[in-house]
């Protein structure tokens, strides 16, 4: 059986009484761009996290290159293993969670040199290439209080790319911006794009959306709704829930 | 006001508040150890161990200070615990103490935002590790001030070992009332070095605080 690089396989979550997950299924392939869109409450979130089991599901599967990332496993070896999945996949947040007691370099380091055991030497030019890479090596010694929220999400994704991994998940990194912040922050994803970066994105600002990625997901009310390439999604939905949808987010945008 | 008198006697109240400091840093330190480990509990994942620390804070900050004293100091000898007055009062004190500093352990680390451990699991650390590495040391610098609060109420709670005969400042201001029957110059210089020993340790609070204080 082939089996794509990411897979959500019949994704289920409750909150007690509330479904917020109802059988989702996703596959993204290696070097995919995937953009999560759909109303506030929908359970986009929901679903992110759920990747990396921060919020884990209560039926369904997550796969990862062919391993099962939710696998059952009792408690210890689980911690383990999910411990080991997540260094596998970068997530940005929304309010970008830096770590105001450590500087930007120490934010990018920590984990790599705890976890991967590498050398001071070697953390700091790692820390050095992923902050130029975002076009924050000029600040790598100040703190995350001293800079703007477009610096802050910039060293927030240099943080999550140092651990190397395969696969970006962004709830709504741009959300928390000024706007005129968010083009900066767009532009760093625009450039792991063309790096081929496998990504999900949760995001509002469907010109984005259209322009980066491969495929758009409209979620509403815990169930993808509609899913296909940008133009189709955007210019020709098949359905009212997603014309609807878009046509309010096109009014407030106004 | 009688200052010949205060100049004659003071030497014996200086030795009284260096006992006042011996009570004061070693219920301190116990009460830290006390409240690092209620906040430990207070956090734990396991139900029995939040239930202890929840029944240590609510014995010991809903009785009185004195009564857990003299409950351990009078009472102790009944259920075989022989202790003389300084130790019933670093231990009662520093127990005590340490319900309200468990309490202010628990506030600082609750109030440290949950993203920062979230993004710290997200980048795969252990659970230990994003407290170790993310929560704690935030928390930390959260914590001294509301400390040097618990630590300000302390010094000036030592006062309740005189109560059982311990001598430090307040036992000798009141020993002196007996020989001198001067009431007043008597809990003057006592107050006056209880006063000294706060604005010393309050300024020591707010260098600590300064010191570890991230640029903004
Ligand atoms: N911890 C939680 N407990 C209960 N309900 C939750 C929790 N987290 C999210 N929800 C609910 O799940 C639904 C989906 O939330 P979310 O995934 O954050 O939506 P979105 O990101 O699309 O705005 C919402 O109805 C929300 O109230
Ligand atoms: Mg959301």
């Amino acid at each position: 059986m082939s089996q794509a690089f990411v897979e959500i396989r019949h994704a289920q979550k409750s909150y007690g009484q509330l479904e917020v997950l109802k059988d989702i299924s996703l596959n993204v392939d290696r070097g995919q761009i995937v953009a999560i869109i759909g109303p506030s409450g929908s359970g986009k979130s929901t679903l992110l996290r759920a990747i990396n089991d921060l919020d884990p599901l209560t039926g369904g599967e997550i796969w990862l290159d062919g391993v099962q990332v939710n696998k059952a496993l009792p408690h210890r070896q689980y911690e383990k293993h999910i411990n080991q999945m997540r260094q596998e996949i970068g997530m940005v947040f929304q309010h970008f969670n830096l770590f105001p007691h450590l500087t930007v370099r120490e934010n990018v380091t920590m984990a790599p040199k705890l976890l991967k055991k590498i050398s001071d030497k070697e953390a700091n030019a790692l820390a050095e290439e992923q902050l130029d890479h975002v076009g924050m090596l000029e600040r790598i010694d100040y703190y995350p209080a001293q800079l703007s929220g477009g610096q802050k999400q910039r060293v927030a994704i240099a943080r999550a790319l140092a651990m190397k991994p395969k696969l970006m998940l962004f709830d709504e990194a741009t959300s928390a911006l000024d706007p005129e912040l968010v083009e900066e922050v767009n532009l760093v994803m625009k450039k792991l794009a063309q790096e081929h970066m496998t990504m999900i994105i949760v995001t509002h600002e469907m010109d984005f959306a259209a322009s980066v990625c491969d495929r758009v997901l409209f979620m509403d009310q815990g169930v993808v709704v509609e899913e296909g390439p940008p133009e189709q999604v955007f210019k020709n939905p098949t359905q009212e829930r997603t014309r609807n949808f878009l046509r309010k987010h096109l009014e407030g945008a106004k | 006001m009688d200052t010949e008198l205060i100049l004659k006697v003071y030497p014996y109240f200086l030795e009284a508040a260096v006992v006042t400091i011996e009570l004061s840093i070693l219920t301190i330190v116990l009460g830290l150890i006390c409240g690092a480990l209620g906040a430990t509990a207070r956090l734990s994942r396991f139900k029995a161990l939040r239930f202890l620390g929840a029944a240590y804070v609510s014995f010991f900050r809903g009785t009185p200070a004195l009564i857990q004293l003299f409950l351990l100091y009078f009472g102790g000898p009944q259920i075989g615990i022989q202790l003389d007055a300084f130790e019933a009062g670093v231990i009662g004190l520093g127990v005590n103490i340490g319900a309200y500093m468990t309490e202010t352990m628990r506030g600082a680390i609750i109030a440290i935002d949950k993203g920062q451990g979230e993004a710290a699991r997200t980048l795969g650390l252990s659970r230990e590790q994003a407290f170790r590495k993310v929560v704690l040391p935030q928390a930390l610098r959260l914590m001294i001030r509301p400390l040097g609060v618990n630590i300000n109420a302390q010094i000036k709670g030592t006062a309740l070992v005189s109560a059982i005969s311990v001598v430090e400042l307040t036992y000798t201001a009141q020993r002196y009332i007996g020989s001198t029957y001067k009431p007043f110059e008597m809990f003057f210089l006592a107050g006056v070095l209880y006063l000294v020993i706060i604005t010393i340790t309050g300024k020591g609070v707010a260098y600590l605080d300064r010191k570890v204080r991230l640029p903004a």
